[in-house]
């Protein structure tokens, strides 16, 4: 049996249709909707993380959606690694023109200036873990008690047990053992000083619900998610960005191929697949017909099978 | 396309996690990254087959132990349906976990091993469902291939299940036997060659075959206001407009609506997704309503019909089931998250524990630990709007708080006002 096609409502005429809850889009981007306003509802100073990546601009479009006509009641935050792809950056400044929100960045490299994380190195360095500090550092400073991420729970197995609401404590951990059950509809947001809850309207979505709604929704992505040429070169079977911020041995031979991105992190820690999808139709279907999971091009999860579940227990997003 | 979601409930060892994983493996779900993990990990075990589990196991004590903790999402979908299973755990001491997983799905598999047939767990897992109105229920006989697939054996199960079904006390519930290996992929997604004289569906072809409307709860429409939205900006000055999810049956523009608890009268105005207006919100709908006269509503308030009004009440009592360390006792406090709403209650009585295997009550229990199960009557500070569960799955039912901890203590499903 093939994984299927999603069948994807027209949008109805207005005053006419009937909101129908059958197709899958549609109780997904409801129970989102949910989420985002019991976010707005039960908490003071909610925060929306925002890396440019797919899943954050699907989670902008359905803010949007939750409090329309009003404006989205909280801004963005980008922790910055200063090694993301310059497309995603110049995506990102100007989906946060149009809709007029704010946005907060925070720097990794000030954190390792203030020698609160040592910057890695070798074969394998990246950036991507030293994150956690700073977005620890910047829930501090601004005081967030809720923050919106993108996190799926199809993604990779220890996100399989996240929960929608979920409580950190004032060290910004993740205790997995220990998290408050979520029964029916009925999100628990209450915290104490200090506690932080990590937010995910998105946790029932997988790749390819997300992918169908950029689709439906015309939603504008960063460019590195289609088909482009790219200078690359290839270690352990993966693709990896030929860019100032990657390591690379002498050896390893630069090459140029056409390839995609399915999930955007920083250079460092996304590698590419081989691709001729130049539109989303062409994405949808790979997405269809792939047999690799998304996190099967993240280096940062090749590192243990518990890299995640080790990472998110520090905080990570 | 169709969403269902299934919770599942079998005993350590009985196979659950081997079951999903199978249901993966033969749809074609698991990505050829995945299935090489858990290849090479079943290798490195020295396993003579593909450990299934290991693609659901997700945290590192769970696959140390070999054992599922908490419970786990997975997802896959074939060309009728997408399926969410949540994998609940059935030790014991994870009741909770149970009640948890079963309360947002429509249908549940529970499993049983064909060599141990029906036990105590088997007992509680029903009980559980029962105790949720799940309409669905799908009791997988597994491990088939270790009773040589004798059909004499799972009619022995099928009988000794059936006598549990003569105590349950929600009799629309529909069960449906299947004769499986997981392990070997017998009835789970192709039709098994050793089991002839078994004539029904597999365990696949069953659920692609569930009406989804007619497995969920129908009620009337209740509409918990979540959230006012007031734009203030010039070109929506007057706008006031109440968000929250429809729940239960349809509301439509034009209907008498009545608001409380201020028991106020208006007409629904408009009904808003988005930017577009719509005539009608079906039920689980997320919109946003105004209203034709300026009435105050904010959030907790309710939403209904007007002809078609909820208990208003300080007090009911409930089937608890509890969830915490911390004893609940007569006298505790507690804050009531019922729906988008919040109160303070206190404990009048605890007037008999139910023993979840269907053993009868106990009326001289003075406290709960956890996982226990319980007739339990509330006192509240305010007054709240509900319907009793059987009549309304969303709006019968609650979560209690512990004002300390702010932890999820309990949930309960209120039986009588």
């Amino acid at each position: 049996m093939e994984i299927s096609n999603i069948e994807l409502e027209l949008s109805p005429e207005p005053e006419l249709a009937l909101l129908n809850d059958t197709s899958q889009i549609n109780t997904l981007e409801n129970e989102a909707i949910y989420i985002f306003r019991e976010v707005a509802a039960q908490f003071e100073k909610p925060v929306l993380l925002f890396s440019g990546g797919k899943d954050s601009i699907t989670l902008v479009r359905l803010a949007q959606k939750a409090f329309w006509p009003a404006k989205i009641p909280f801004p963005l935050m980008h922790i910055d690694t200063g090694h993301n792809f310059p497309e995603t950056i110049a995506f990102r400044d100007k989906l946060v023109a149009e809709l007029g929100l704010e946005l907060i960045v925070r720097n990794v490299q000030d954190s390792i200036d203030q020698g609160k994380v040592k910057e890695e190195s070798g074969r394998y360095s990246s950036r991507n873990s030293l994150q956690t500090t700073t977005l620890l550092d910047a829930i501090e400073e601004f005081k967030f008690d809720a923050c919106i991420g993108g996190a799926r729970r199809d993604e990779e197995k220890a996100r399989a047990k996240e929960r929608i609401f979920s409580v950190r404590d004032d060290f910004g951990q993740w205790d997995e053992r220990n998290q408050r059950p979520e029964l029916f509809d009925m999100l628990n947001g209450q915290i104490e000083l200090g506690q932080n809850v990590r937010v995910f309207p998105i946790s029932n979505w997988t790749e390819l619900d997300v992918w169908s709604y950029i689709k439906e929704e015309e939603m504008e992505i960063p460019s590195i998610y289609f088909a482009h040429k790219r200078k690359i070169f290839l270690r352990d079977g993966l693709i990896w960005s030929h860019s100032d911020y990657v390591y690379q041995e002498k050896d390893e031979e630069v090459l140029e191929e056409m390839v995609r991105f399915r999930t955007v992190g920083d250079m460092s820690c996304t590698a590419a697949v081989y691709s001729e999808a130049t539109d989303i139709d062409a994405v949808v279907q790979e997405i269809r017909d792939s047999t690799i999971s998304e996190r099967g091009a993240r280096i940062d999860d090749k590192r243990s099978e518990a890299a995640m579940e080790k990472r998110k227990q520090q905080g990570y997003f | 396309m169709e969403v269902l979601k299934i919770a599942t409930a079998g005993s350590v060892d009985d196979g659950k996690s081997t079951l999903i994983g199978r249901l993966l493996y033969d749809t074609k779900s698991l990505t050829t990254d995945k299935l090489q993990a858990i290849e090479k990990t079943s290798k490195q075990k020295g396993y003579d087959y593909l450990d299934f589990s290991l693609a659901t196991d997700g945290l590192v004590a769970e696959r140390e132990q070999g054992i599922t903790i908490d419970v786990a999402h997975i997802y896959f979908s074939t060309q009728k349906k997408s399926y969410i299973i949540a994998d609940t755990p059935g030790h014991v001491e994870y009741t909770r976990n149970m009640v948890t997983g079963a309360s947002t799905s429509q249908a549940a598999i529970i499993l049983i091993d064909a060599r141990k047939g029906v036990i105590e767990q088997t007992n509680r897992h029903f009980f559980i469902n029962n105790l949720l109105r799940i309409k669905e229920v799908v009791v997988a006989i597994n491990k088939m291939d270790l009773v040589d697939f004798s059909e004499e054996r799972y009619n022995e199960i099928k009988a000794d299940f059936q006598e549990l079904m003569g105590k349950r006390d929600y009799e629309d519930q529909r069960i449906t036997f299947i004769p499986v290996s997981a392990l070997k992929g017998d009835n789970v997604v192709h039709a098994s060659e050793h089991t002839a004289w078994y004539k029904g569906a597999t365990l696949l072809e069953h659920l692609e075959g569930l009406d989804l409307e007619a497995v969920s709860n129908m009620g009337t429409p209740r509409f918990p206001v979540q959230y006012v939205i007031r734009p203030k900006t010039d070109d929506f000055h007057d706008f006031r407009g109440f968000a929250g999810k429809v729940y239960g049956g349809e509301l439509s523009v034009g209907d008498t609506v009545v608001a409380l608890p201020s028991q106020t009268k208006s007409k629904i105005k408009d009904i808003y997704f988005y930017d577009k207006k719509y005539k009608k919100a079906s039920r689980r709908s997320s919109v946003t309503i105004t209203l034709e006269d300026e009435i105050n509503v904010s959030r907790g308030d309710m939403l209904v019909k007007v002809g078609d009004v909820p208990t208003i009440g300080k007090q009911f009592t409930a089937t608890v089931s509890w969830m915490d360390s911390q004893k609940l006792t007569a006298g505790n406090k507690y804050i009531v998250q019922h729906g988008v709403n919040k109160v303070l209650a206190k404990v009048s009585s605890i007037d008999h524990k139910i023993a979840p295997d269907y053993s009868g009550i106990d009326t001289e229990t003075v406290s709960l630990g956890m996982n226990d199960i319980a007739q339990v009557s509330f006192r509240l500070n305010k007054p709240i709007f509900y319907d009793t569960f059987k009549n309304h799955r969303t709006n019968g039912s609650f979560i209690l708080i512990d004002t300390q901890t702010n932890s999820t203590v309990g949930a309960g499903f209120i039986t009588t006002p």
